[in-house]
C-alpha cells in the first residue's frame, strides 16, 4: 500500500521539477494576494488567472507521471523535509484548484448581490489561497512536521473564512470550530511527539520501517485518529458541522465540505496505511462508524428543516462511506484492497464536486427565495429551474443513481465489500443510498408543490448558475469517464 | 466496433432535445413542437435503419471501458430492436397526444423536457449490451419519470410520486445488488454470452439461483409483479399521456424486458430451465395475471381499471417465457409488442373521454359511442384484442401461449388462460356495453360531467389521429402478423436465435 502512496518514488533530480512544484503551491496565495488588493468585480478575470496554478499544474504532473512519482528532500537548517507527488497527489491537486476556482468565481457575484458591503470581503480572497496551498501542502506532504503545518494552516484558513461575515452568529460558529480545531491538533501533536519519542524520526517512510507493533504505537495512532477524525467530522465526532454552514457564506461552505473535512481524512488513511496496514479490527471498528455515520448522517438530514443542513448532514452521511473504503483497505486481501482503493479516490472525488455543486446551487435557491427552509421551496420549479437542475444533478451523484460518479464509487465499494464478505457495509451502502433519496427528494417533492403562493423571486445572476451547475455536471459525467482519472491512480506505483 | 454511429445516434436524438427543450422559453410552442416531432420522426427512421441492418447480418457495436472491467456497451439485437421499435414507434404517437393534451397547460417545457429523457432512457435500456449499461438507463428512467408523474402537483400527485420513487428506487437498489454480485462472480456478463453461467458447474447453482431471484425481485417491482405492483394504480394520477407510454409501455416494459434479458441472455433459457426457475416464474405470472384481473373487476374508474388490467396483462410476458420451448417464447416476446399497442390506444381513450367530456367513471360512459364514434371504435378495438379475440393482435399472443402451454407440457396454463380471459371479457364488455348500447347525454338522456368542444372532429385532431392509428396498428399486427417485420416475425427471429445453439 505505502507505494500506491507515492512515499516509495525516486527522489527528484532537476530543479525544474522543484519549481514546479514550488509555483503549485504558491501561485494560489500570490493570486490570493493580488485579488485582495484588487478586488475582482467579475468572474472572467479569476477564471483567467487561475489558469495560471492549473497551468503549473500541468507542468508538475508532465515532470512527474512518466516516472510514476517523485520524491523531494528539503532542507532547512538540521530538518529535513520530505515531499512526494504522485498519481493520487495530483489528482486531489486537480481536484483542489477546480473547486477552489468555482467558488472564487463564483463569489464576485455572489458578494455583490447577496452580501452587498457587510462583512470582511477583501480578506475572502488571501485566505482562499492560504486554503487552497495548505491543501496542497497535506496531499504533498511525506512527513509528519509537513503535515502538521498544512493542517494547522487549513484550519485557521478555514475559521478565518468562517468569521468572515463578521455577525454574532458567525463570530460563534467560527470560535467554537477553532476551539475544536485546537483540540483536534492537540491531540495529532500529542501523537506525533509519542512517534518522535519513541523513533526519533518524522518521515513516513522511516516510521513505517522502523515503528514495532506495541502499546505505544497504539496509542499513538489512537491521538492522531482522534485529532485528525474530529477535523473530518467522522461519526460520533460530527455534532458541529451542521451550525458552522449555517452562517458561513455559500462559496466558503462549499469549500469546507468538499475540501477541507477530505483533508483530515486522507491524512488519516495514509498514517494508517503506514503505521499499521494490517490492523484489520481497529480497521473494522472505523468501518462501523462509518456505517452508523451513513445512517445517522441520513437520518438527520431527513429530518432538518433548513435547507443548508441538509446538505450539511449529508456530508456526514457522505463521509461514512469514505470510512467504509477506509475499513476495506485495511487488512484486507490485496484484490479488495485494489477495487476499494479505486472506490475510495473516486467516491471521494465524486463527493467533493456533487457537494461544492451542491452549496452552491443551495446559496442560489436561497439568495432566489430569500427562504433559508426547505418548505420555502414550494413551487420552485415552476422559477428557477436552473438552479433546481444544478441542485438535481449533484443530488444523483450524492444518491448513488449512474450515470454519476457516486454510482461508479459505489459500484466500486460494494463489490468490494461483497468480496470481503463484509455484509454489514452492505447493508450500510443500501440503506445510506435509500436514505439519501429520501432526503432530496423530500426537497424535490415541495419544489413540484403548484397550488403555493408565489413568492417573490429574485433572478439569480448568470455567473452563480454557471458554476454551481458546471459542478455539478463535473460530478455527474466523471461517472462515464471514471476509468482516466483511475488510470492516474494505477500509474502511481511508486518504485516502479 | 462496426457501424457505432447508429445505436448512439439513435440514443442522442432524444437526449440531445432534452437540453434544447429546456433552453427553449415556456411560450416557444411552435419551435418545441417541430423539435419533439422531427426528433422522433428521426428516431423512427434510424431504428427502421437497424431493423434493416439487422436482417442483412450487419452488426452495431459501441463500448467503452468505465472503470477496469466494467463497459459501457450497446449493442444491437433483435430482442433490443423490437423493444426500441416499440418504444420510438409510440413516442412519436405519443409526442402528438401530449401536444394535444397539455394544450394551454403550464410546465409544459419541464414535461416535454422530462419526456424525452425518458424516452432516451428506454432506448438505451433497448439497446445495452449488458447488465450495467442495463442498470444505467433503468435508473435513469426512474428518476426521468418521476417529474412527470408529479407533474400536476397536487397532493394526491406528490404522494403517487412519493411512493413510487419508494417502490421504484429500492427495487433499482436490489436490481444493483444482483448486478455487482454477478459480477463479482464472472465479471461482465454481456448479452448473448450464456455459456459464462451455464460453465460455472452445478457447486455454483445454489447462489445463482439466489442471485435470479434477486434480480427478479428487483425488476419484478417495474414490471408490477403482484404483490409489487402498488405503485402502479396510484402513478395514474400522471397526465394521460404519461399513463399511456410510461406505464403501459416504458416503465412496466422495462421491467418485464430485463425479466426476458435475464432468462434468455445472461442465464439462458436452459440453465434457467435446469435450476427449476421456470416453474417458479409461471406461478408468479399466474398469480399476478388472476390477481391483477380481479382487481381490475373492482374498480370504478376508467384508469385505474386500465392500470391493474396492466399489471396482468404485463404477466403474460412473464407466462410466455416460464413456458420452456419455441412457441412460449414467441409468445412472450410478441405480446411485448402487441401489448404495447392496444394498452397505449385504451390509455389515449381514456384521456379523449377525460378531456373532451370530462369523463372519468365507468358509469357515466353511456352512449359516449354515439358523441365520440373513432375514439369508441378504437377502444372496442383494444379492449377486445385485451380479451384475445381475432383478428386484433392479442388474439396473436393468446394463440401462441396455448401452443407453448401444450408444447411446454403445462396444461394448467391453459386454464388460467381461459380462466383470464374470461375475466377481460368480464371487465371490458360492460364498458364496451355502455358505450355503445346504453343511451346516454348524445340521446337526450342526462349530460356529460364537464363537455368541451376541442375540435372539429368529435375532439382534438392531436387526441383522435394517435388514437386512430394504434388502433389501426393493433388490428395490422393481427392481420399481418405472418408478413416480414411484424412483430410475430421479429419475435420469431429472436426465438430461432435463441434455440439454435
Amino acid at each position: 500500500m505505502i507505494d500506491r502512496l507515492g512515499l516509495l518514488a525516486p527522489y527528484a533530480t532537476h530543479l525544474s521539477d522543484f519549481s514546479a512544484m514550488m509555483l503549485v503551491l504558491g501561485l494560489p496565495v500570490l493570486l490570493g494576494v493580488l485579488a485582495a488588493c484588487w478586488q475582482p468585480r467579475r468572474s472572467w478575470p479569476i477564471v483567467a488567472f487561475s489558469l495560471l496554478p492549473l497551468m503549473a499544474l500541468a507542468w508538475l504532473s508532465f515532470r512527474v507521471l512518466p516516472q510514476g512519482g517523485q520524491t523531494w528532500l528539503i532542507e532547512l537548517g538540521s530538518l529535513t523535509l520530505q515531499w512526494r507527488a504522485n498519481g493520487l497527489t495530483l489528482l486531489l491537486l486537480l481536484l483542489t484548484q477546480v473547486i477552489v476556482l468555482s467558488s472564487a468565481a463564483y463569489a464576485p457575484a455572489y458578494l455583490r448581490e447577496e452580501i452587498g458591503s457587510k462583512g470582511q470581503q477583501v480578506w475572502l480572497w488571501p485566505l482562499q489561497g492560504i486554503l487552497a496551498a495548505s491543501l496542497s501542502l497535506i496531499w504533498l506532504a511525506g512527513d509528519l512536521l509537513t503535515l502538521y503545518i498544512g493542517l494547522e494552516l487549513m484550519g485557521l484558513a478555514a475559521v478565518g473564512l468562517m468569521l468572515l461575515p463578521g455577525r454574532v452568529d458567525a463570530l460563534a460558529a467560527g470560535m467554537r470550530y477553532l476551539l475544536l480545531a485546537l483540540v483536534g491538533s492537540l491531540a495529532f501533536l500529542l501523537g506525533i511527539a509519542l512517534l518522535l519519542g519513541a523513533w526519533g524520526r518524522l518521515d513516513l517512510v522511516g516510521l513505517a520501517l522502523a515503528a514495532k507493533p506495541g502499546v505505544l504505537l497504539w496509542v499513538a495512532v489512537a491521538l492522531l485518529s482522534a485529532g485528525l477524525l474530529l477535523k473530518a467530522a467522522a461519526f460520533p465526532l460530527h455534532a458541529w458541522l451542521a451550525p458552522v454552514h449555517a452562517s458561513a457564506w455559500t462559496p466558503v461552505s462549499a469549500l469546507h465540505a468538499a475540501l477541507v473535512v477530505k483533508g483530515s481524512f486522507f491524512i488519516v488513511l495514509q498514517l494508517w496505511l503506514v503505521l499499521v496496514p494490517e490492523a484489520r479490527v481497529a480497521a473494522w471498528l472505523v468501518g462501523g462508524l462509518g456505517g452508523a455515520a451513513v445512517i445517522w448522517g441520513g437520518l438527520l438530514a431527513w429530518r432538518a428543516a433548513k435547507l443548508k443542513d441538509v446538505v450539511a448532514w449529508s456530508t456526514v452521511s457522505q463521509l461514512g462511506y469514505l470510512l467504509l473504503g477506509f475499513s476495506l483497505l485495511i487488512g484486507t486481501t490485496p484484490s479488495v484492497a485494489e477495487v476499494a482503493w479505486e472506490g475510495t479516490w473516486l467516491q471521494l472525488a465524486a463527493h467533493s464536486l456533487a457537494k461544492a455543486g451542491m452549496f452552491l446551487a443551495t446559496g442560489n435557491l436561497i439568495y432566489s427565495t430569500g427562504e433559508s427552509h426547505v418548505r420555502g421551496l414550494a413551487g420552485a420549479s415552476r422559477r428557477m429551474p436552473l438552479s433546481l437542475l444544478s441542485f438535481g444533478i449533484a443530488a444523483i451523484s450524492l444518491i448513488g443513481l449512474p450515470p454519476s460518479a457516486g454510482f461508479t464509487a459505489k459500484w466500486l465499494l460494494l463489490h468490494a465489500s461483497l468480496e470481503a464478505g463484509y455484509w454489514p457495509w452492505i447493508a450500510a451502502l443500501a440503506l445510506g443510498t435509500l436514505l439519501s433519496a429520501a432526503y432530496i427528494f423530500r426537497v424535490f417533492r415541495y419544489s413540484f408543490v403548484e397550488d403555493a403562493e408565489p413568492l417573490d423571486y429574485r433572478r439569480v445572476p448568470w455567473s452563480m448558475e454557471l458554476f454551481a451547475l458546471a459542478l455539478a455536471l463535473a460530478s455527474l459525467l466523471l461517472g462515464l469517464v471514471a476509468e482516466w482519472p483511475l488510470m492516474l491512480l494505477r500509474a502511481a506505483g511508486g518504485g516502479a | 466496433m462496426s457501424q457505432a454511429w447508429l445505436p448512439l445516434a439513435t440514443l442522442a436524438t432524444s437526449l440531445l432535445v432534452v437540453p434544447l427543450i429546456f433552453a427553449l422559453p415556456e411560450r416557444a410552442w411552435r419551435m418545441r413542437t417541430a423539435l419533439n416531432l422531427s426528433a422522433a420522426l428521426l428516431k423512427v427512421v434510424l431504428v427502421a435503419l437497424m431493423v434493416w441492418g439487422l436482417y442483412q447480418g450487419e452488426s452495431y457495436r459501441f463500448s467503452f471501458t468505465v472503470v477496469q472491467g466494467v463497459t459501457f456497451l450497446f449493442q444491437v439485437d433483435a430482442l433490443g430492436l423490437m423493444f426500441a421499435g416499440l418504444s420510438s414507434l409510440l413516442w412519436l404517437a405519443t409526442t402528438v397526444y401530449a401536444i394535444g393534451y397539455l394544450e394551454d397547460s403550464p410546465n409544459r417545457k419541464r414535461f416535454f423536457g422530462f419526456f424525452s429523457l425518458c424516452v432516451a432512457s428506454t432506448i438505451g435500456i433497448a439497446l445495452a449490451g449488458n447488465l450495467f449499461t442495463f442498470l444505467l438507463f433503468y435508473e435513469l428512467l426512474t428518476l426521468s419519470t418521476y417529474p412527470l408523474v408529479v407533474h400536476r402537483g397536487h397532493a394526491k400527485a406528490l404522494d403517487a410520486g412519493t411512493t413510487y420513487l419508494r417502490y421504484t428506487l429500492t427495487g433499482g437498489l436490489v436490481v444493483l445488488l444482483g448486478v455487482v454480485a454477478l459480477h463479482v462472480m464472472v465479471g461482465d456478463v454481456t448479452f448473448g454470452e450464456r455459456e459464462m453461467l451455464a460453465d460455472l458447474g452445478p457447486e455454483a447453482h445454489g447462489l445463482l439461483t439466489v442471485l435470479f431471484l434477486i434480480l427478479l425481485l428487483g425488476l419484478g417491482v417495474k414490471a408490477a409483479l403482484v404483490p409489487l405492483h402498488g405503485w402502479l394504480p396510484r402513478a395514474m394520477v400522471a397526465p394521460a399521456p404519461v399513463s399511456a407510454l410510461l406505464h403501459a409501455v416504458a416503465v412496466v416494459k422495462a421491467g418485464a424486458f430485463g425479466i426476458v434479458r435475464l432468462v434468455y441472455d445472461v442465464y439462458g433459457i436452459g440453465l434457467t430451465y435446469q435450476l427449476g426457475l421456470l416453474t417458479l416464474l409461471a406461478v408468479i405470472a399466474t398469480v399476478t395475471i388472476l390477481y391483477g384481473s380481479m382487481r381490475a373487476l373492482a374498480q370504478q374508474e376508467l384508469k385505474p381499471r386500465l392500470a391493474f388490467s396492466t399489471v396482468s396483462q404485463v404477466s403474460y410476458i412473464v407466462l410466455g417465457i416460464s413456458l420452456f420451448g419455441p412457441f412460449g417464447t414467441i409468445a412472450g416476446l410478441v405480446h411485448l409488442m402487441h401489448q404495447g399497442l392496444m394498452k397505449v390506444t385504451l390509455f389515449y381513450c381514456a384521456g379523449n373521454y377525460a378531456e373532451e367530456l370530462g369523463i372519468h367513471r365507468i358509469d357515466q360512459l353511456d352512449g359516449a359511442g354515439r358523441r365520440m364514434p373513432l375514439t369508441s371504435i378504437a377502444f372496442t378495438v383494444g379492449a377486445l384484442g385485451m380479451i384475445g379475440l381475432p383478428p386484433v393482435a392479442g388474439f396473436i399472443s393468446k394463440w401462441y401461449l396455448g401452443m407453448g402451454a401444450v408444447q411446454a407440457n403445462m396444461p394448467w396454463v391453459i386454464l388460467v388462460l381461459v380462466a383470464s380471459s374470461l375475466l377481460n371479457a368480464a371487465y371490458f364488455l360492460p364498458i364496451l356495453y355502455r358505450l355503445w348500447f346504453r343511451p346516454g347525454p348524445a340521446h337526450g338522456v342526462g349530460e356529460w360531467p364537464q363537455e368541451r368542444r376541442l375540435g372539429r372532429f368529435e375532439t382534438s385532431g392531436w387526441l383522435l389521429w394517435p388514437t386512430v392509428s394504434t388502433a389501426v396498428l393493433s388490428i395490422l399486427a393481427g392481420l399481418l402478423a405472418g408478413l416480414p417485420f411484424s412483430p410475430l416475425d421479429l419475435a420469431s427471429f429472436v426465438t430461432a436465435e435463441e434455440y439454435t445453439p
